[in-house]
């Protein structure tokens, strides 16, 4: 079974819901990023995702926006976003990484050597955000035969014909857009998102995690009886900008991280 | 990448899902298919409605004061000495610009939609002032993204926006230029979806925009083709038209492609020079990829980001291009050149004092690349050059390589 599946399976078992923080790739700066992941794991993450840099993140608001710049400014490449995540693997077998990003990097490289490269370094799935179900058909397949699941957004706009075709194309979970709107934006609605979640499970058996203006352990818990798992992203970001650069690595990653512990404490509470 | 096709019939493309070949598309977070969609599917709908396309025309005729004339520069054509010389006049549509076509098109379509607010993006300001302009006339209200950079290089047609209603959002993030101006319209879109009617500019972005931009710009060929036979009696031996994004070149192309006679070339901004890198030519030195919703050629580096671009013209200082232009491309029926900042800006002082018409510096690239090649024609052959927009936007800017300030 994939790390996803088993993590999932565990969950549920378990009668837990999974926390998924994000954080971009070498932001702030290349030497924190495997000590956070650790420090996410320690404090409760279940899966992490990790964002690759693209000079024009389409979809992301203000807070993503610049840690994508931040990290350019550190010169990470997807290759870079690799390393680390061998890096990470060298201490940490179980838990499930995604990369997240924009096809541009991908296809620059080449989906079969993106795909091997991927596997070989432990990654365990791709969201690529401005890759629709319409053009990912054979970037799915070269993923699926590295044995790496292609995680797939829905949005508050997306029709039930579109969510089925999804689903028939998504392994590992979905990720469901909270909002329309762009990551990090301020107006969740809690029934909104349940009843989505309502027509989603009607086609897929799929874990669902909920994602974009979960910021604290409050809107976590409201929105966690209705999916699998809730995504943590620019909340978490704004957390570790606020971390003084002052302080030693490892300080830094734990004061970043606390976020993470207390949404933990609010989920299992 | 990019198979050479022999031949095709230019009229089936895009296909269904927006492929020009193997660009085009529709690549964007999954917020926006669902108003893709509603567009794609209003557009197909109004595109063969007669009501629509009355209106539209009405429109283009007694609000934009077409069709656009096509001037003869016998002066600059015998001072070259080679090929006749004529000017596809869309400097002298309303607004001053080709800009103005697509707006009034998308603006139409918008009204249709029940629409009332619009967006867009602008480089130069242009088009921003043609969507000002549109939403001004039909009673809407109106957000225009520029970069902060080029909020400074542009003053008079931020402004000018103002004058017409609109607000002016300024845009801080990436580069501070277009393409961010293109990032941020697309933020506000996907947050305003329900009510907000996207205007892109140029023809670029996801299906069903390229097809969209294009159809309405064709006027502009259509005309010069009948223009061309009415006062030549035949056909011209080549086109030239400068391409940013490309609006203005497949405009003209477009309703000749089937013309095997009718060479065709699309100039654009070699900035500081091709090989120096500093400059905004992705067909001539760039890579196929994935931006603002299509896979086209774009400027890029190795691992994929998206690089800064420079062009001494604002409106062709863009990192991709249209996908139907990098399918023309690869199939060779279009030939894609460049010219610098400095030979543009040469082209744009010798138009005004030969023909005392002055060129936008977008509009200069065409006319330095044309002058080029005329000299390797005869007289008994004919250039259509798309003069897309007029030079007063440009005064500025020229002043201060000048060294001369104008308040």
């Amino acid at each position: 079974m994939s790390r996803l599946a088993t993590v999932f399976t565990k969950l549920e078992t378990n009668g837990r819901k999974a926390l998924v923080p994000y954080i971009v790739a070498g932001d702030p700066d290349t030497t924190l990023t495997v000590p956070l992941m650790h420090e996410l794991v320690r404090q409760g993450a279940d899966i992490l995702e990790i964002g690759v840099p693209f000079s024009d993140p389409m979809a992301e608001g203000p807070v993503i926006q610049l840690a994508h710049e931040r990290a350019l400014a550190n010169h990470v490449t997807l290759t870079m976003v690799l390393e680390f995540i061998t890096e990470f693997r060298l201490q940490d077998q179980e838990t499930p990484v995604v990369l997240m990003g924009y096809a541009n990097p991908i296809e620059r490289m080449g989906y079969h050597v993106f795909a091997n490269r991927a596997a070989a370094a432990g990654v365990d799935g791709l969201l690529t955000v401005d890759m629709p179900p319409e053009e990912a058909e054979g970037p799915t397949k070269i993923l699926r035969d590295a044995g790496i699941d292609n995680i797939f957004l829905l949005a508050p706009t997306t029709s039930d014909a579109r969510i089925e075709k999804i689903a028939s194309l998504a392994s590992g979970y979905l990720y469901c857009v909270s909002l329309k709107g762009v990551t990090g934006a301020g107006h969740l609605d809690v029934k909104a998102v349940s009843e989505k979640l309502d027509s989603i499970k009607r086609y897929t058996d799929l874990p669902v995690t909920v994602g974009f203006g979960i910021k604290d352990g409050a809107s976590a818990a409201a929105l966690a009886p209705f999916c699998a798992g809730v995504v943590v992203g620019s909340a978490l970001i704004e957390s570790i900008v606020a971390t003084n650069a002052t302080m030693s690595a490892t300080d830094r990653v734990v004061a970043a991280a606390t976020l993470i512990g207390d949404i933990r404490t609010a989920l299992d509470a | 990448m990019g198979s050479k096709l022999e031949k095709a019939d230019f009229s089936q493309f895009p296909d269904a899902n927006g492929h020009f070949g193997i660009y085009g598309g529709r690549f964007v977070s999954e917020t926006l298919v669902f108003a893709l969609d509603e567009l794609e599917s209003a557009y197909q709908r109004l595109r063969h409605d007669p009501s629509f396309q009355a209106e539209f025309d009405h429109d283009l005729a007694h609000y934009v004061g077409r069709p656009s004339p096509l001037y003869y520069a016998k002066r600059w054509s015998e001072e070259v000495g080679g090929a006749k010389i004529f000017l596809k006049r869309e400097d002298l549509n309303h607004t001053g610009a080709h800009k103005v076509n697509n707006t009034v098109g998308q603006a139409l379509l918008a009204k249709y939609m029940g629409k009332k607010h619009v967006i867009a993006e602008t480089g130069a300001g242009q088009h921003g002032v043609a969507s000002a302009t549109v939403a001004a006339r039909l009673g809407m209200t109106c957000q225009v993204f520029m970069g902060e950079e080029d909020i400074h290089r542009q003053a008079l047609n931020v402004y000018r926006m103002k004058l017409l209603g609109a607000e002016v959002v300024s845009v801080k993030s990436g580069s501070r230029t277009l393409k961010d101006a293109m990032n941020e319209a697309m933020r506000n879109w996907v947050t305003n979806v329900d009510d907000t009617f996207y205007i892109i500019g140029t023809a670029a972005g996801p299906h069903p925009y390229p097809m969209l931009v294009r159809d309405f710009q064709s006027v502009i060929g259509r005309e010069a083709r009948e223009q061309c036979l009415s006062q030549n009696g035949r056909l011209p031996d080549a086109l030239v038209a400068c391409v940013g994004g490309g609006s203005n070149a497949i405009g003209l192309f477009h309703p000749f492609l089937d013309d095997e006679g009718v060479a065709m070339y699309g100039v654009e901004a070699g900035g500081y020079g091709v090989e120096t890198g500093k400059h905004a030519a992705p067909l001539n030195d760039g890579i196929p990829g994935i931006l603002h919703g299509n896979r086209t050629y774009l400027m890029q580096d190795e691992g994929g980001q998206i690089i800064e671009t420079h062009s001494v013209s604002a409106g062709l200082d863009y990192p991709g291009v249209g996908p139907e232009h990098s399918w023309l491309k690869d199939m060779g029926r279009v030939n894609y050149v460049a010219i610098n900042d400095d030979e543009a800006l040469t082209a744009f002082r010798k138009l005004t004092l030969v023909e005392g018409i002055m060129p936008a510096l977008e509009s200069a690239h065409a006319v330095a690349y044309a002058e080029k090649l005329a000299k390797t024609m005869s007289p008994e052959q004919s250039i259509v050059v798309n003069l897309s927009g007029r030079g007063d936007k440009d005064i500025h800017t020229v002043a201060t390589i000048d060294g001369i300030g104008i308040e």
